[in-house]
Formats: C-alpha cells, structure tokens, sequence
C-alpha cells in the first residue's frame, strides 16, 4: 500500500451525494468514490495479500512440503491419544463443583468511579466479566473496558517482581529500605514527602490517605488522573460555591441536549446512561409510538454523537459561544428568535439552532438536560448548571448529592503545585501509586525533567513504564481481581471488591503500601474489613460484610441528595461571564486550526495499551485499530491536500510530533482530533512503537484542546490498520433507517424498498416445531456502537486476536463486528451502527458448499460450525453473503503463554490453525441452560439463555430467545413492522437474526438542515 | 510374435482382483485395527498410583457411586474423590496399610495425587453427565461393569458412533432412573418397549444435532 495515493476528489463525491435521491448508505470514503483499492477488496474474498505467498520457501519446495505433509498426513490419525491425568483436590474449596462456574461480586474503577460486576470463576481461575444487576452503574450490562479486563489480569507483560534501579529486590527488602527512610521523616513531620495516586474512589483508602496526611503533617497528597473531570469541579465551584458531586438521570429526560459531551459512551457511567436513555428511546406501544430527543453539539465525532437527532459540528472554541447564546435564548424566553445578541453564534444557521433547540428545552421544563462534556471547560459546566437550574431540571433529571469523602481535587493544579515543588528542590521522596506521570503529565510542566531533583522516587504500577524507568523503586500493583478494596459509584453506592485470584505476579495492593508508609504492614483484607467494621460497629458486622459481598452493593452508601444553592445572584438575567466569574481563556485566533485532545475511545488514557483486545477493538466510528490517527474533516483534507495515511507534522505551541491523517465525515472543520494513550516507549510488548504520543502536546492551561496548530505534510507514509472497508457486502442495502414521523405515517416504511416477493427455495424445508427455535434482533435505534458486545463476545468464546499485520490483511477474527454506515452530507452524515454476526439462516448458503460437512444445520435453526471437521477449504466464507466467517490463517491463538491459558473459557473449543470459525449464538449456554432446564423437567425460560453480546449491551440493543414461544420477547420484536431480515427479500437466506429498523426523532423545525 | 506367455492373461487378470480385495483388505484391518482395544484402549487396565479397587469397593463393600462421584447427578463432570473423602474411612481402617501411603502422605502435605484418566474423551467433545444420569442411562451402560474391576479400564471405545447409537435410539438403552446406580440391572426381553415408555415419560430427545456435543 506504499504507492502513492491520490487525495481522493472530495468535491465530486459531494456533488454525487447531492445528486443521489433517496437514502444511500455507505462505508467508506474509498467505497463511496469507488476506488480500484476498494473495488479490488470487494471482489476477492480475502484482499491482494491473503493469498499472496510471502514465506522464504520457493515453490518447489512448497510442493515437496505438501506431498510430504499429504503422506503423512494421514498418519497423524493413527496416534492415541496421551494419557491425561485427573488432579482432585485434597480438601475441595465450599460450593465448588468442577466444571460449574462461580460468580463473584467485584467492582472495577476507571478515572475515579466504579462498576460493579459478576466475576466468572472457573476452578479458581476468573475468565469471564459481567455486569451486577443490583449496581446502580451497571444494572446488568458492562462497558468494553471491564469486559477486557480479566484479560489484563493474566497479561504474561505485568510487572512481576519488586526492583530497584531494575535489579530485582524483594517486597521485604523495600519495607527494610523505606523503614529507615520514613524514620527520618518521623523527625520533620514529613516535609519533602509527597504522595502522587490517580482519583481514589476507595474509601477505604481515602482514609488510609487521610490518616497518613495526619501522621506526617507536612507531606502534600497529589493526585494526577490524564482524562481528568477538573471543569466538571470547577464548574460546580463557580455556580455552588464549592465542589458537588452529580449526576444525570437520563430516564427522566424527554429532550437532551449534550455540549460536547460523549454521556452515553463515557467509560463506566456511560453504561447506566446510555441504558436510561435507551428507555427513553425505544418507541414502546408501536401505535403510540414516543422517543426522546437528542441534540449535540460537539468538535470530533463520538457514538453519542452519531446517535444524536441533530448533530453540529463546531470547533471548541465555539462550544462555550453557543452554549453562552443557549443560556441567553432560554432567559429571553422561548417566543423570541433567541441568540439574537449572541456574539460568537455568528452564521444562520447556528442562530436557527439556537432557536429551536431553546424552544423545545422551554418546552419540557423539568423533562430536559443539558449535559456538559468532561473535556469543556469549566465555564460550559457552568452554564450548563444555570440552564438546567432555569430548565427546573435539578432535582429530576440532574441529581446533587453530598459526599462524604473531601472533594475531588483540580487534578491540573495538583500536578502543577507538584511539578513547581520538584523543580524548586521541595520533594525529598515521592511515592506514586498506579499513574503513569512521566508519560501523561501536561508537557509544558516538565515532570519528567524535574524527577531528577527528587532524591527518593518509589512508583507502583501495573507495568514496568516510561515513569517506572524513572524510579529507584519499582513495586509491582495487583490487578482488581487479585486484591481486596472498595469502590464507589457515580452515585457514592459503595462495593467491596473482592479477589478471585490470588495475585499472579507477586502484585502489593496499594493498600498495603500505604499501611507500609505510615505504619505496620498489614493485609489488604484486614485493612479494607477493618475500615468497614469501623463504620459499622455491632454484633452483627459479620452479617454485614457477608451480604455486602454476596450483593456488591454495600447498602446506605449512596449520597445523599441535596439542592443546592446557587452562590451567584440566582436572580441574574444575562448569563454573562460577569455572573459565573472565570479567567479569560487563552486568545483563540480563528484563523489557524484548532486540536482536540480526547482519551483514546479503545485504551482510555494509555492504561489498557498493552490489552489485546482493546488494541484490535475497531474503535468505534473510525474503524481504525492498532494506532492513532490525526481526525480531520473530509473539508480540511481537501485544503490541504491531504489523503488517508498520509504523515503529518503537527506543530504546536513549540512542540511537534508527527502522526498519519485519517479523514473523518462529520468531524467539525477547522480542528482535529489526536487520541491520547499512544506513542509509548515502555509497559509491555504489545504498545511499544504504536502510534504517536499526542501527550507530548498536551499543556496544562489548555488540556482538551487549544488552538495555535500548524499541519504539515510531510511527504511520507504510514499504514494504518482499519476494519471499515473489510466484509463489504457490495452495495446492499443492509441498514433500514427512518424517523419517528414516518413510521408514524407509514409502520411498514422499512419493508417499502425492498420488493417483497413469496420466498421459494430448491432446498428441503427443515422441521423448525420442536420446543426451541432460536432468534435473535437488534434495534438500530438501541445500539450506539459502544463495542462492549465485541469484547464480550471475544472474551466468552476464546477469539483470538490477530494483530496490526494480519487486520490490514482483512484476517481479524471477531465473531462479531460492529458496521458504521453513514448516510447523508459528506460533512455531517448521520450515523448508523449495525452489529453483524452469523445471522444462522434458516436457508444458509454456506452449508450447502461445505465439501466435508463441517458446517451443518441444527434441529433448533442453529447454523452449526463444526471445527474438528473442518479442513479448511473457506468456500462457506466464500459462499456466505453476510461475511460474518472467520478463518484460522495462521496459528492465532496462543497456546504458549502460560498465564493465558488460564483466560480461556472451558466450554468453548480453542480453534487451530486452518479451521473456520463464527458465531455460534453462544451455544455453550444454550446447552447449559437446556441441560438444567431438562434436569428439572420444564422449558427453558424466556431469557435463561442470554449470549455473551447481548449480556453486555448497555442499551439492550440484542434479544436473544425461542422464536418458537409466541410470548417470548424476541418473538415480539420480530412482529414489530420494524422487523427486518438482511438481505431476506434478495436472497432467501431467512436470518434467524434480524434487525429493528433505525429511528431518529429529528425537530420538524430543523429537519431541512439534516 | 509374442512376447507374453499365455498365462500372463490370467496372471494379469489375477493380480488385478487380487490386487482390489488387497486394498480391500488392508482396509478392513485398518477399520478393524481403528475399532479395536488396540486402538481404543479399552479393557486395557490402567495402572494408577494407588491401586484402587472398584471391585473391592462397589461389589465387596456396597459404596454408592455417588459416595464419591458426588457431583455425577448435578454437573458435567462426575468428579474424582478428594483425598478428604478417601480419608473419611481410612482414617479408621487400614490406617497402616502401607498400599494407602500415597492417600495419607497427599493428605499430610496437601499435595494432591495425581490419578490417570480412564475415560478421557477429546478436548472438543463436551459431554454432561448429569443430563444423561438424570434421563435414565446407566453407569453400566457406558462404562461397563464398574464393580468386577480390580483396576478399572475403559469398556467402550467411546468413538461418536458409538455415542450416536444411543444419541440415535435411546430407547435401545435408557433404564428406570431409580435403576441408574445398579451395577446388575439386566435389561428386560422386551427392552424396547420399556424404552419406549421411558422415552415418552422421562421426555428423552434424541439429539444428535453436532453442537450437543462439539461447540
């Protein structure tokens, strides 16, 4: 792919897209100019390089080869099999029973709030993450990080071993070693001591915290957190008086409008939103059908985003303006044309905006939310507070609450007063626990520069890091899954996370160091019980704690709901910075491009580079994996002259780094988009040498975006790995998508297209009475693209990952895959996302070229896969008009690595090279529930069986069950008018899967824009 | 001129169809050779670390199968004894045999023993055991007589097809379920009527669809 690509000619795709009447859905930019590149992967199964022979051996020696492995080949079915041993226990563990999984509460926390899960537990070993239905941020389904989770638990990568200067030391040895240390301090009251952690959302270890500071009055806490929520504090500063936690109840919300906020894909509290907000969504009685409204205004493009009924893509800099002109608008009254004296929301169309969308907030008082991005500033927070407080929405859709732990710091302040101090020779020994500084603190404060100064430097992490290298001391951190804590979540709902594993690596919680710090050392488990019997002195604690760990949720933690009282003049009619007192931002010049900075949608901050899973996660509207890209709209390539791939130097505020551009429909002109959490150099062998470190742009002052950037092209060429245009289904319509008002006007609009013909086929009918015939649907209205199902998906059947090389060869193995379609202007097209998996047609085309009969069907209308058959000849890929097959090229799984062995999920074969694989709708719990549900002489339940994708679908997108039942809930959604089958009226295959048409709910008043 | 004697013609001739029931033959040996104990490993005793008795236990002392298989009626895998259990009795009796070392020392020490598996289906076969215990197969019926083995060794050869003969006609095997554990249960003349019946009451599917087994 290193030839020299033609930028492709933009302005002919426009002028193509105005000319087309009717919807049209496409991919790619490539598929839609319909490029030979694209042409050639649409008309190979498998592109260029799948079959081209890029090994050492000559063709002759390949022939030898095979007519050697033909004769032998044989042969290798005359071994026996090996004697295998049998290994009971000694004295077996309580209510285990070998082969039957254990679930376990536990909870995981990301930047400060937590998820409560289910741990699946086979013999010990926990392979398998779900949601906990009685956690108020989880409900039952999960997010792609805590589904990829257990896989960072057995990451052969992690830091195994306690060192200092990287010789290997012992956790005593380091005790002994800071025992004289802390002695020193005893004397001082612990001035020059310093203590660096990410947001605690622990308690306990809050208080641990606490206790220390009081130990040693004269140490300083720092906290430091990459993806920070430091204007989410501000901003309830400037309105409050103080900081106040709170949060959205998006159930109650019948119009939202989002200032640049992702809400619905936020990591750990996007799951409980996008869930209430699914409730809203859904049409419900489709007679009376309803749905909730969704505006956003944003800079780059997020699944929120690409849900949203109206979407206006704006520069960062316009984000405050517009929210400004909103404030305005909604205190001038909705009869007037509102944001008529705004100054910033300067073109028409952004007044008309304005309008409408202030009209229809006035209209719902108490039933609307606006919601203000964590990556805004302060100042958008602000106003944000203010028009929810003149909404009426506080209270009902917007939640105060009061917490017990001190307020969350300004983690931007924090880092700078720490920097300040290191560089004027105030820190004597600093401790850090879990961040990662040296690669994620601002660029302009130098952190990295000043650790030099620091006489004493201990780092604990998960990963031997760019900060670990830094460090004299270097302790190893257990993973959530190997060590006693406590968690709270959005909502203060405290969970005691357990431990399934006893630690593999030797890990030290950062418990332990704490007590170490400031006293004897102790367990986590008695620290962690200790903190909580403290809090709940009686007879009766063991009860307590037993229930608490059995439920994960420890009950009457949550907060307690407030209203607050605004500190500025609640009387204050003009919404001016006058009123919610702030700095100036830095001087924007509107005529040089803008960056935005955002954690990476697939490894977050950089914590999860070294995940797998996450790497080859296809992230979600860009399809792009293995790397970062520079995001820019199709407007601003165009410009400058710039095509896919090609190598930029981004140049700003004095520092430069270079990256490859990948053009993005709907991402606002004028700025672009660097994801954070790339370009690293240490913590493991999957990160290093991918992508390009966009932290190294990132300044304090300004950390999510900032204007000032100068693009460079410069000439060269990197490759990137995306997913978008693989498994194309050559220019079938596979997405139905309409709105509200038409379904209103015509419920069967999504079968109007097609021509609906009696299907008739050459093949024997099958006998679908028995009990169960098994279904599935999906409502593109639901399903945001959040990749949670992916990783599920990934993670309950053993799928392997592939790596960059083998994605860019089209060969990722993923069961099931999320396609974006767009649809629309090149420059803000709707979005609409269709997870594709085997979709087991009841007429399958792949069965009937199978030579060898590996793939058959099932007397229940499963398409069965059968991998010990299979010999690999792909004509059922071939054959198959969904592309939802996966083949084995190489050697994919690894079957070396010792630590991951234990990943595995015991009921699920883990296939060899040369075998097809796909979807199997999770026949391993179809046959455990129907194993139990015979045992007991009934039917299986409606929703018994639930598959890995649909368990952890935070908007309940996929439903899975008997089609049989008339009652069942999937039988119902197939009756809906919505109901449609991929490419059924075409080809006759009859998916057992089938989607649920999309709907938008866009304004009449703005829908000429869209 | 002729080159060939004119016996070469029913030499020839000879050779040919000697030649097709050569083939035929070696196939046959080699299908029979697949099939047989050789290949299969059954009835083939299989030594262990400690010469456990089934004979000794079942037949002579009367334990249930499920004094030990605990889990064989609620969980895939009928489970292999703890040391725990072992030592239930031989805490009390045969305390020096010196045969039950190898229990007590794993016993002492907590290192477990390490048992040689008799039955040990392929990796990508998922059988369950406690469906088909609870839907009338006997132990008997798969794993043989179980209490007239000094050592125990395999009884069938556990092939799929030897699978798919019951999968495809249960009533040809299943049994009441109050007769499941019994090592002497001889199926009745009629047995396929008894079959029948158990079929219909006990609702036995026969399910040979390839993901019952393989997934």
């Amino acid at each position: 792919m290193d030839k020299e690509q033609k930028p492709l000619d933009l302005a002919a795709l426009r002028e193509r897209l105005k000319a087309s009447n009717g919807r049209e859905y496409w991919r790619s930019l490539e598929e839609l100019a319909q490029t030979p590149e694209f042409e050639e992967y649409l008309h190979r199964e498998f592109p260029e390089q799948a079959s081209m022979w890029d090994s050492a051996v000559d063709r002759r020696g390949f022939l030898r080869l095979m007519g050697a492995s033909l004769a032998l080949a044989g042969l290798g079915a005359c071994t026996t099999q090996p004697l295998e041993k049998v290994i009971p226990y000694v004295r077996p563990p309580e209510h285990l029973i070998p082969g039957k999984p254990l679930f376990f509460t536990t909870a995981m926390t990301l930047g400060g709030r937590a998820i409560g899960l289910l741990a699946e537990s086979h013999m010990g070993r926990p392979t398998k993450i779900e949601g906990n239905p009685s956690h108020p941020a989880s409900l039952g389904p999960t997010d792609a990080f805590s589904q990829a989770s257990v896989l960072s638990l057995y990451d052969p990568d992690r830091a195994q071993v306690v060192s200092q200067r990287g010789r290997i030391r012992s956790w005593s040895a380091f005790q002994l070693a800071l025992s004289s240390e802390v002695a020193g301090f005893k004397n001082n009251g612990g001035r020059g001591l310093r203590l660096l952690t990410e947001s605690v959302s622990s308690p306990t270890l809050q208080a641990q915290i606490q206790d220390w500071l009081k130990l040693y009055p004269q140490a300083r806490w720092h906290q430091w957190e990459p993806v920070h929520q430091d204007s989410r504090v501000q901003g309830t500063r400037q309105i409050y008086g103080r900081a106040l936690n709170f949060f959205h109840r998006l159930d109650q919300a019948r119009v939202v409008v989002s200032l640049g906020s992702d809400l619905l894909c936020e990591p750990v509290t996007g799951v409980r939103d996008a869930g209430d907000f699914a409730q809203r969504r859904r049409i419900g009685d489709p007679a009376k059908p309803e749905m909730n409204r969704l505006y956003v205004i944003e800079s780059t493009v997020s699944n929120t985003g690409s849900v949203a009924d109206h979407r206006l893509a704006v520069k960062p800099s316009e984000i405050e303006p517009f929210a400004n002109a909103l404030l305005e608008a909604l205190q001038s009254g909705s009869e007037s044309t509102g944001g008529a004296r705004s100054t910033a929301a300067d073109t028409d169309k952004h007044q008309r905006w304005i309008a409408v969308v202030a009209r229809d907030l006035a209209a719902h008082r108490g039933e609307s939310l606006v919601v203000a991005g964590d990556h805004e500033t302060a100042h958008v927070h602000a106003l944000a507070h203010r028009m929810n407080s003149l909404l009426g929405n506080i209270g009902k859709t917007v939640v105060f609450a009061e917490t017990p732990e001190p307020a969350p710091a300004v983690m931007t302040d924090s880092m700078r007063q720490l920097t300040g101090d290191m560089a004027g020779g105030r820190v004597d020994t600093l401790v850090i626990i879990g961040s990662n500084p040296v690669y994620t603190a601002p660029a302009d404060l130098g952190f990295a520069q000043h650790l030099g100064k620091v006489r004493l430097k201990v780092h604990m992490s998960p990963y031997v890091d760019e900060t670990s290298r830094l460090c004299d001391w270097h302790l190893p951190q257990t993973h959530f899954l190997e060590e006693w804590s406590d968690a709270r979540a959005f909502d203060g709902t405290a969970t005691i996370v357990q431990p399934l594993i006893q630690p593999l690596f030797q890990g030290i919680s950062p418990h332990e160091l704490l007590a170490v710090l400031s006293g004897p050392p102790q367990s986590t488990h008695d620290i962690v019980r200790s903190y909580w019997q403290k809090s709940r002195p009686g007879p009766d604690f063991e009860r307590f704690w037993v229930k608490s760990l059995n439920d994960g949720v420890i009950e009457g933690t949550q907060y307690a709901e407030m209203q607050p009282a605004a500190t500025t003049a609640a009387g204050d009619q003009t919404g001016q910075p006058s009123a919610v007192s702030r700095q100036q931002p830095p001087a924007r010049d509107a005529s040089t491009l803008e960056i935005i900075f955002r954690p990476d949608p697939s490894i977050y901050d950089g914590r999860f580079a070294n995940n797998a899973w996450l790497q080859e996660l296809p992230k979600p509207l860009t399809k792009l994996t293995w790397d970062n890209a520079v995001l820019c709209s199709p407007a601003l390539a165009e410009r400058l002259e710039l095509a896919n791939e090609d190598v930029v130097e981004l140049q700003y505020r004095g520092r430069k780094v270079k990256g490859a551009i990948w053009i993005v429909p709907g991402h606002a002109d004028g700025c672009v988009t660097v994801h954070l959490g790339y370009g690293r150099e240490a913590g493991g062998r999957v990160v290093e040498g991918l992508g390009f470190n966009a932290y190294s742009l990132r300044t304090a002052d300004s950390p999510w975006s900032g204007s000032g950037l100068v693009v460079k092209k410069t000439g060269e060429r990197y490759p990137l790995a995306c997913t978008q245009g693989h498994w194309s289904l050559e220019g079938r319509t596979n997405v139905r998508s309409g709105t509200l008002a038409r379904f209103r006007e015509d419920p069967d609009f999504a079968h109007a297209a097609a021509a609906h013909h009696p299907p008739a086929s050459l093949y024997p009918e099958y006998d679908y009475r028995g009990e169960n015939a098994w279904g599935m649907t999906i409502d593109l209205t639901a399903c945001l693209g959040c990749n949670a199902c992916v990783v599920a998906c990934q993670a309950e059947n053993n799928v392997p990952v592939v790596g960059k090389v083998e994605v860019a060869r089209q060969r990722e193995m993923h069961w099931l895959r999320i396609d974006r379609y767009y649809t629309g202007s090149l420059d803000n097209p709707e979005v609409v996302h269709q997870p594709m998996l085997c979709q087991h047609c009841e007429k399958a085309p792949c069965e009937v070229v199978c030579p060898v009969a590996a793939t058959v069907h099932s007397s229940e209308g499963l398409n069965e896969m059968v991998y010990n058959r299979c010999v690999g000849t792909r004509y059922c890929s071939n054959n198959c008009p969904y592309k939802v097959r996966r083949f084995n090229f190489l050697q994919y799984s690894d079957q070396s690595s010792p630590s991951l062995q234990l990943l595995h999920n015991p009921d699920v074969t883990v296939r060899d090279r040369g075998v097809m694989e796909k979807c199997t709708y999770c026949v391993q719990r179809i046959s455990a529930a129907r194993i139990e549900a015979k045992k007991e002489d009934r039917p299986i339940r409606d929703g018994e069986v639930v598959t890995a994708c649909q368990a952890a679908c935070p908007t309940q997108a996929i439903v899975f069950g008997n089609i049989n039942d008339p009652n069942s809930k999937v039988a119902k959604l197939k009756k809906l008018p919505l109901n449609y089958g991929v490419l059924e009226e075409e080809l006759n295959t009859r998916p057992r899967t089938t989607y649920l048409a999309g709907l938008k709910n866009p304004n009449p008043e703005l829908e000429s824009e869209t | 001129m002729q080159i060939f004697h004119r016996s070469f013609n029913t030499i020839s001739k000879a050779s040919i169809v000697g030649l097709v029931l050569l083939l035929v033959a070696i196939g046959a040996a080699a299908t029979a050779m697949f099939r047989s104990p050789y290949a299969t490993r059954a009835t083939e005793p299989i030594t262990q670390p400690v010469p456990f008795s089934h004979k000794h236990h079942v037949n002579g002392l009367g334990v249930d199968c499920r004094y030990c298989h605990t889990t064989v009626e609620t969980a895939a895998f009928a489970d292999i004894p703890p040391i725990e259990t072992c030592m239930s009795c031989h805490s009390q009796i045969w305390v020096d045999s010196p045969m039950l070392e190898p229990v007590r020392r794993s016993f002492r020490t907590g290192e477990p023993l390490e048992w040689v598996r008799v039955h040990d289906l392929p990796d990508f076969v998922y059988f369950d055991h406690s469906i088909h215990v609870n839907k009338g197969v006997g132990c008997v019926t798969c794993h043989g007589q179980v209490d007239q083995m000094p050592l125990t060794w395999q009884q069938n050869s556990l092939y799929m097809e030897w699978c798919l003969e019951c999968h495809r006609q249960p009533e040809a095997f299943v049994r009441p379920r109050d007769k499941v554990f019994d090592m002497t249960w001889q199926p009745p003349r009629d047995q396929l009527a008894l079959g029948r019946k158990l079929v219909k009451d006990y609702k036995i599917r026969s399910l040979t669809d390839c993901t019952t087994c393989h997934r």
